[in-house]
């Protein structure tokens, strides 16, 4: 219990901030329209991607001879990575086509 | 350097996000949101770091290798298939928190001295959720792209047996936490495993986007509790909006479809409906190809309510003629999207958009459910659930009390159906049994190819 109390107070910034960004996700999101559910999802998703920077600075404090972690984590970025490099580009074919119908 | 890297690739995000919530901007907000991301990535390869090993090699071969897998997918997968493919990336993104978990807690059980419990547990925190998203993502794509035994998964006493397993997953947590046996991290892998497939199982095909939306923010969840551990702000950041945005995005798809979270979770959908096959039915007319061209060609106004068997049939091109040719004779030609058209929300939008559709024809329910009393024909292609009146009259029906289009009060309206099948839900449809209803058979495609060469020939 002590150690978690601790863990609490060692990392309060970041708790701090977690809760903030918790806030910041809802306000951002309350008012989209049902039209941009599918482009939003697959943005956010492609966002949720982010977790690749862990496997890169995992590999990066690797010794080069930890095989196993170093094929892990790039296992973790090559599955990740297309993740996100799959989200961001088909989130953003569907909403180039959004746009070319407003400008004719 | 790569602080003021961090901190720029975080603003991005924010602000990507945020523009993404308006059609205008959504389109800017992406690429932002995509540039923050790559900024991210390259500060994370760029940036210095205690005890830093230059295994360069094995970022970049991985890194690039799927960047490009994901833009050939990107481009190559059909606008129809968008669910399926965001459950598959969802997927993969919790794979990849697994790995990345459990990577690091081997790390840590390598080295004792430095054993710290509070990150031990935010780790297997962090590999239970992702392994839970892993798993249910890809039944949720198997359920979306209907495979048949994916709907038969659930086990007798199902809800009984999930909290087994979440109990079962408890303990060996707590005996991991206990005693750093790496046999007891791989049992919680593979009960988290199970426990995802368990999680969507009761769940129906049609609640499926709820579900995908909810694993998103569970994915995002777990990045940014692996942001915790590597002290990296913006994973924290990252995560915890995608985590929160998911939510958000969870309950608006609830409450356009009138249902409850827990509902959707319990799985009202999939359990009742085939008791109610002994209903009567009455008699159905069928429409003739001129007669169908006769009647919309002689309308003041015309209202198209696209579903599903629309996009299946890759039709949008061809109701898009249709609208062409009516409009070229005076008939006022409008789209009602229900607000779960097609696979999740929004999707007919991008379907419709792809056919280079107006946007200002695309009307939306309340709009829609006014303007009925006004037309002369609605016109239902391949959509069932969101016109059925059992959803305001029966309230046994699983589907009551969900919004839906009342095309009923049109002076007639014609269903385009391939058959008398029942629709998602699994219940039929008493709107085809209504006087002023005509039914018009066949897949989407071909009877609207009758009616357009039908359409220009008077």
């Amino acid at each position: 219990m002590n150690e978690i109390l601790n863990f609490l107070i060692e990392n309060e910034i970041l708790i701090y901030l977690l809760l903030f960004t918790i806030l910041l996700g809802f306000e951002v999101i309350s008012k989209v329209p049902s039209v941009l559910h599918t482009p939003l999802m697959s943005g956010a998703n492609a966002i949720s991607g982010i977790v690749i920077l862990g496997a890169i600075i995992l590999i990066r404090t690797t010794e080069p001879d930890n095989y196993i972690t170093l094929i892990l984590a790039s296992m973790a970025l090559f599955v990740g990575s297309i993740n996100v490099s799959g989200g961001f580009f088909v989130t953003n074919r569907m909403l180039e086509m959004f746009n070319k119908k407003k400008k004719s | 350097m790569e602080k003021v890297l961090f901190l720029i690739s975080a603003f991005l995000l924010v602000w990507g996000l945020r523009l993404q919530s308006d059609p205008a901007s959504a389109s800017k907000g992406n690429k932002l949101a995509s540039i923050g991301m790559l900024l991210a990535i390259f500060s994370a390869i760029i940036m210095p770091l205690k005890n830093s090993n230059s295994n360069l090699i094995w970022v970049i071969v991985p890194l690039s290798l799927s960047s490009v897998i994901g833009y050939l997918i990107a481009k190559k997968i059909k606008m129809t298939s968008i669910p399926q493919m965001v459950s598959i990336f969802n997927g993969l993104g919790g794979l990849s928190a697994v790995l990345l978990s459990f990577a690091e807690i081997s790390k840590w059980i390598a080295f004792p001295d430095s054993y710290d419990i509070s990150v031990v547990i935010v780790l297997i925190s962090s590999l239970f959720i992702g392994s839970v998203a892993f798993t249910g993502s890809l039944l949720a794509f198997a359920k979306l792209d209907g495979y048949r035994w994916s709907e038969k998964l659930t086990l007798p006493f199902q809800h009984i047996v999930n909290i087994i397993f979440l109990s079962l997953i408890v303990v060996s947590s707590y005996l991991f936490v206990g005693n750093p046996d790496t046999s007891y991290l791989y049992l919680i892998v593979i009960l988290s495993f199970i426990y995802g497939i368990f999680f969507v199982a009761p769940i129906g095909g049609a609640d499926m986007p709820v579900v995908i939306s909810l694993l998103n923010s569970f994915t995002g969840i777990t990045a940014a509790l692996t942001g915790i551990i590597f002290g990296n702000i913006v994973m924290l950041l990252g995560g915890i909006l995608v985590g929160a945005a998911g939510t958000i995005l969870t309950i608006l798809m609830c409450n356009a479809m009138n249902r409850s979270l827990l509902n959707v979770i319990i799985g009202g959908f999939s359990s009742s409906g085939s008791s109610k096959e002994s209903k009567e039915q009455g008699d159905i007319k069928e429409v003739s190809d001129s007669d169908f061209a006769v009647q919309l060609f002689y309308s003041s106004k015309v209202i198209i309510i696209p579903g599903y068997g629309l996009a299946v049939a890759q039709a949008q091109k061809l109701c898009k003629e249709i609208q062409e040719t009516l409009e070229a004779n005076d008939v006022e030609v409008k789209y009602a999207i229900h607000p779960v058209a097609g696979r999740m929300p929004g999707h007919m939008n991008v379907l419709l958009a792809e056919a280079d559709v107006d946007y200002s024809k695309l009307i939306e329910l309340e709009q829609a459910n006014e303007e009925f009393k006004s037309t002369d024909v609605a016109v239902i292609i391949g959509a069932n659930d969101v016109v059925n009146p059992d959803a305001i009259d029966d309230s046994s029906s699983p589907l009551y009390g969900m919004p839906i289009l009342k095309v009923w009060e049109s002076t007639s309206t014609v269903v385009l159906k391939r058959s008398m099948s029942a629709g998602y839900a699994g219940v039929q449809n008493p709107l085809f049994f209504k006087k002023n209803n005509q039914m018009y058979f066949g897949d989407a495609k071909e009877s609207l190819q009758r009616l357009s060469s039908e359409l220009k020939n008077l």
